[in-house]
């Protein structure tokens, strides 16, 4: 698939926002005043910034507002419907935070579980689709919640949890990776059940139905070197876990580590994101011979 | 709505006839033509004529090569256009109400003024027959010519999609498929019609009819005695025309 920077800006922020606020949510850290205007204002960033950012990815974003509407069967409505929720409760309890200086536990802890629901519904927006295998997987939602959660605990300095957490992340990644290296080919989809020719014999592509390229290449049929792929996954495990845990056990503070441990984790994140976008293969690249 | 509707009884759908289809691509214009001027958005193109054109459209045909464990390797041309699937994943995964299956006739379609062309539905189907048009940001696909086949301002032989209308060898039939008794329900049956990738569970209206046997090359025809070439060495003028250039 296309590994469109406006998607995995969006889906990286604004999990690691939303990580915050239901953190925030729980009273983790208990901030009120100004230290909670200073943590609500940095969650807000993300999560809003980066649902903006998903926004330039729509080709008539006019009808925007349609998208709550099918909540009952699409998981992008959900997700949609999730994050105003989300975003409107933590808002209400900011609020009290802030200014009254008090914590509605009932209402963060709503808030927490809607935060958390709306980084479910996104990693639901790719785990669902059958057309792309590597998606197709429990580990996705797994791995989408628990960067959420924990990178969510290092932003907010909980960073005993965090440091447990990047560990535990590190171990889904790899799962995730291993498990979905043969998964197109297990799905059994194949030229030959793309065509129903297969009873003739071994089918390839004589000639492609365009000369040019079309909507379906550039946004399906993403194709990236293997070599490439696997230094960036080493890439990307080092800076989302090996270095943030590192920082921590070394005694990450208010201190330059503590920097280090967020902006490593962060870059680590994109990275592992635009490979998780790169290296899925969508079925309907057989029918131009790009698979296999 | 996105939720699928109740089952129908009646499926409209396109039966592909692989076996005569010569990849012309006739369908492919046609199909182009009537619906750029038709219902919904135009179906755009980019740097048509320059160095890197590319555009919308609904219908395309690949073209694939089969080798067979014995004998020669058959070219096989290959329609492909949306499948008007029973149980359509592009329109449960639309978040605006925009893609629906309508109840009476199982018409896939979009309803352009809903859509925010998030291009979700693209990537839900599994055959590549949902193009986002880059100039109108909403999602085309096949309408299954909806604005011909009930049309009554058309003569009634027109009242049938662009793309079968066109095509010159009768490779595209288009009828009710939830009828057992219409003709393409019949034509599926008597020629093995068959679902493209039935392991993903879409349920395909749309039917494709495999190339029939070919010959193997061995069987001779019982008219070849007659052309076999008769005189080894020529006589007569031609004869002698033929030495006396080789002379000179
Ligand atoms: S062929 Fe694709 S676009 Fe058409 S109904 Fe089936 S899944 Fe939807
Ligand atoms: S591109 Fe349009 S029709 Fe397709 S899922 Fe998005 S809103 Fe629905
Ligand atoms: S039925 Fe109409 S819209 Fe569909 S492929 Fe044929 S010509 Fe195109």
């Amino acid at each position: 698939m296309h590994p469109a920077p406006s998607v995995i800006l969006f889906s990286v922020l604004s999990g690691l926002g939303f990580g915050m606020l239901a953190w925030l949510g729980i009273g983790k850290p208990p901030v009120t005043g100004m230290s909670a205007f200073i943590f609500f204002f940095v969650a807000y960033a993300l999560s809003v910034g980066g649902l903006l950012s998903a926004t330039f990815h729509l080709g008539n974003p006019k009808n925007s507002l349609k998208a709550f509407s099918q909540w009952q069967t699409s998981w992008l409505s959900r997700e949609g419907c999730c994050a105003i929720a989300a975003l409107t409760v933590m808002g209400i309890y900011a609020a009290g935070a802030i200014f009254l200086e008090t914590h509605w536990a009932l209402l963060g802890a709503i808030g927490s579980i809607l935060s958390i629901g709306t980084v479910f519904t996104t990693s639901m927006i790719y785990a669902q689709l059958k057309t792309v295998p590597r998606w197709n997987h429990w580990t996705t939602p797994l791995l989408f919640v628990a960067l959420s959660t924990f990178g969510g605990a290092l932003m907010t300095g909980q960073v005993t949890v965090a440091m447990y957490g990047f560990v535990a992340v590190g171990l889904i990644q790899l799962v995730a990776w291993l498990t979905s290296d043969n998964r197109f080919t297990k799905r059994g989809s194949t030229l030959e059940t793309a065509t129903g020719l297969g009873n003739i014999g071994k089918v390839r592509m004589f000639e492609p139905p365009h000369t040019g390229t079309n909507y379906l290449l550039k946004e399906m049929v993403y194709v990236i070197g293997r070599k490439h792929a696997v230094k960036l996954r080493v890439i990307a495990m080092l800076l989302m876990v090996v270095i943030p845990v590192l920082m921590i056990a070394m005694g990450a503070g208010h201190d330059i580590k503590a920097v280090i441990a967020v902006l490593s984790h962060l870059v680590g994140v994109f990275a592992s994101r635009w490979l998780f976008f790169a290296e899925a293969e969508h079925v309907v690249g057989l029918y131009y011979g790009k698979r296999g | 709505m996105t939720a699928l509707p109740p089952k129908s009884d009646v499926k409209l759908g396109l039966v592909i006839d692989l076996d005569t289809c010569v990849g012309c691509h006739a369908c492919v214009i046609s199909c182009k033509g009537w619906n750029t001027e038709n219902y919904g958005a135009p179906l755009s193109d980019q740097d048509a004529y320059g160095e890197n054109p590319s555009g919308t459209f609904l219908n395309r045909v690949h073209s694939y090569e089969v080798q067979p464990e014995q004998g020669t390797a058959q070219t096989i041309h290959f329609p492909k256009s949306c499948l008007h699937c029973e149980d359509a994943p592009c329109v449960t995964v639309c978040p605006t109400g925009a893609s629906y299956k309508r109840a009476e006739d199982g018409i896939v379609l979009v309803n352009e003024d809903a859509c925010i062309g998030c291009g979700l539905c693209a990537w839900a189907c599994p055959y590549g027959a949902r193009e986002l048009d880059k100039a109108a940001g909403v999602m085309k696909k096949c309408t299954l010519c909806v604005d011909r086949i009930y049309n009554e301002n058309l003569p009634e032989e027109d009242r049938e999609p662009a793309c079968v209308r066109t095509c010159p060898s009768g490779a595209r039939h288009f009828g009710d498929l939830g009828d057992a008794n219409s003709d393409v329900s019949k034509l599926v049956q008597e020629r093995g019609g068959i679902d493209l990738m039935p392991e993903l569970g879409t349920k395909p209206v749309n039917k494709y009819l495999p190339p029939r046997p070919k010959d193997t090359g061995n069987e001779i025809d019982i008219l070849a005695p007659l052309l076999a070439p008769i005189a080894t060495e020529t006589s007569g003028f031609l004869g002698w025309l033929d030495r006396t250039l080789e002379r000179i």
